[in-house]
């Protein structure tokens, strides 16, 4: 609450009235003048904080903490886990983002049910999800560190052709595709600048700045969301959470936008 | 929108055999093109991956034939089977039955401002309530300036082109169906899918070709 105040009078302080469309959005002038203010602050620590104490709980049917669970780098390993991701799992033989892989182990080590850790993915500013939670806290684990999906396995492979071809297809009342709106460098959707995700450059620093805590909603977004997000955008019926598809997608963006240092998760409009 | 059942695959062969016969001397703007087997592959992921939410329903993943070859060639059709969709697309135009095209600027400019309309969000079709989406991607008015840009600007349209006649229908046309002058354009279909309906489009014609609009001063 603090902080959306703080949030909400940062932007109020910096708005200026209408720009030329050539400036910048008034809203992310707001949102560098109130990085300035917090420095490195971000409400998402808010989140990690939580997720960090989620992580470490008996909890779940089974009264065990998540201590154990494997995200790619060994039982136990939260560090670099998730620059390392999305990747290959042989217990679940399936590529899984990190956000499939820590409700895989919520259902596997604490025994949630599979529609437990479905039921509500993505939270809302005053009831935000436990996933979203521990999400926050492995991610940043990862600060600092190289963005390396491993893309060597065959389904590795698999996801980042079928991740790419998902982001071309044109279908729909709109006949949009992804690359509809993220296909060409410096477009914009009305004022807020649209990356051009079929290119290093853009999806490089896009990647590194996800999850990210939005002004505008009051809360941490998963890459998970902001699929399920574009793709209400895009007029198409709704991808189910944590699908094949979806962690595809993830996986191409991953590999297109490996090298980069993680940055996230980062502050947006 | 109307369905033409042709095999997704027949239809990529074909577009294969005109490319390897040597039509593919176009230059590309496309940045990529996906396979036969993997537009059927993602398809196929889709289909079984996602669920039909309010009016976002699972057929609008069953593609048209402007799609289909969209897709399989990355938006560059080989020129002369690019003319033939046009074709296509144009003998889907509606046009007005009273002839007349021009309708009133102020409520285009509210339709051009909403983006509304045709997500899941929506609980029912009610073209009526939907907006046009066009400020997302034209610059309109020249007093708006939160316009998007992938799509050229429409300023003074109708001032550079003549408020005639001709113009009118050709505004009316395009949004009514982009594709009747573009085969793989990104702007929607606004009137052959029944995302905007005849007042609405009239509407927005005004506002591009009535010279008391603004588009125009
Ligand atoms: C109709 C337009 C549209 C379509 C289609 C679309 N997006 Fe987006 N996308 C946006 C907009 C607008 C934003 C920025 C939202 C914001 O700034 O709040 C965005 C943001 C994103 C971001 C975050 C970028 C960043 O750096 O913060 C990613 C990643 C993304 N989209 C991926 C996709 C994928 C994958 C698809 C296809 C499944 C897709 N988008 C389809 C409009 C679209
Ligand atoms: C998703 C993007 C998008 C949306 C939404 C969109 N357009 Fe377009 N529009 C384009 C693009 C790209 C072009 C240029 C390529 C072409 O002609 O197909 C274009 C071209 C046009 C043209 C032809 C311009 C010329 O000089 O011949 C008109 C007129 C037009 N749009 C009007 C509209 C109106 C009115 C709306 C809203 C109802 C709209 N557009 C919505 C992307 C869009």
């Amino acid at each position: 609450m603090k902080y959306r105040i703080a949030i909400m009078a940062a932007l109020v302080a910096t708005w200026t009235g209408p720009v030329l469309a050539q400036e910048k959005d008034p809203t992310i002038a707001g949102i560098e003048k109130y990085r300035e203010m917090l420095g490195d602050d971000n409400p998402a620590e808010l989140y990690e904080a939580r997720g960090e104490i989620l992580w470490k709980k008996a909890d779940g049917p089974n009264r065990v903490s998540l201590e154990k669970c494997d995200l790619g780098l060994g039982p136990g390993v939260v560090k670099g886990a998730y620059a390392q991701s999305p990747r290959y799992f042989a217990d679940a033989d399936r590529v899984m983002d990190i956000e499939t892989r820590i409700n895989w182990c919520r259902e596997k080590i604490q025994g949630f049910s599979s529609a437990d850790v479905k039921k509500k993915p993505f939270g809302s500013a005053d009831k935000p999800s436990q996933i979203e939670d521990l999400l926050a806290y492995v991610v940043t684990a990862s600060k600092g560190m190289k963005i390396a999906p491993p893309n060597s396995h065959p389904k590795e492979k698999e996801a980042y052709e079928l991740g790419k071809a998902l982001f071309f297809v044109r279908a729909g009342p709109y006949d949009f595709s992804c690359a509809s709106c993220h296909g060409e460098d410096e477009k914009r959707i009305r004022l807020q600048g649209l990356p051009n995700l079929t290119t290093p450059r853009d999806t490089k620093a896009s990647h590194a700045a996800w999850p990210a805590y939005r002004v505008s909603t009051s809360r941490l977004h998963s890459m998970q969301w902001r699929i399920n997000d574009c793709y209400r955008q895009q007029r198409f019926p709704e991808p189910g959470y944590m699908t094949d598809s979806v962690n595809a997608l993830i996986t191409y963006l991953a590999v297109t936008g490996e090298g980069e240092l993680y940055k996230g998760p980062s502050l947006k409009r | 929108m109307k369905k033409i059942n042709t095999p997704l695959l027949a239809i990529s062969m074909s577009i294969a055999a005109v490319l390897a016969a040597g039509c593919a001397t176009q230059q590309s703007h496309s940045m990529h093109q996906t396979s036969p087997e993997m537009i059927q592959k993602a398809f196929a992921a889709m289909k079984r991956d996602f669920h039909a939410r309010a009016i976002a329903t699972m057929d609008r993943l069953d593609t048209d034939k402007v799609q289909d070859v969209c897709n399989a060639t990355g938006d560059v059709p080989p020129e002369e089977m690019a003319a033939k969709l046009e074709a296509e697309q144009t003998a889907t135009l509606k046009l007005p039955a009273d002839g007349n095209y021009m309708g009133d600027w102020k409520a285009g400019e509210k339709i051009a401002q909403s983006g509304r309309g045709m997500t899941w969000r929506d609980k029912k079709m009610e073209p009526e309530k939907n907006g046009g989406n066009c400020y997302n991607c034209h610059q309109i008015s020249p007093q708006e300036v939160s316009y998007g840009t992938i799509g050229p600007s429409l300023l003074g349209f109708g001032k550079i082109r003549g408020n005639t006649a001709e113009t009118q229908k050709y505004a009316y046309s395009k949004i009514y169906n982009s594709k009747a002058f573009n085969a793989c354009s990104t702007m929607p279909r606004f009137g052959h899918v029944g995302a905007l309906n005849e007042k609405q489009i009239k509407d927005l014609v005004a506002l591009l070709v009535d010279p008391a609009s603004p588009v125009n001063k």
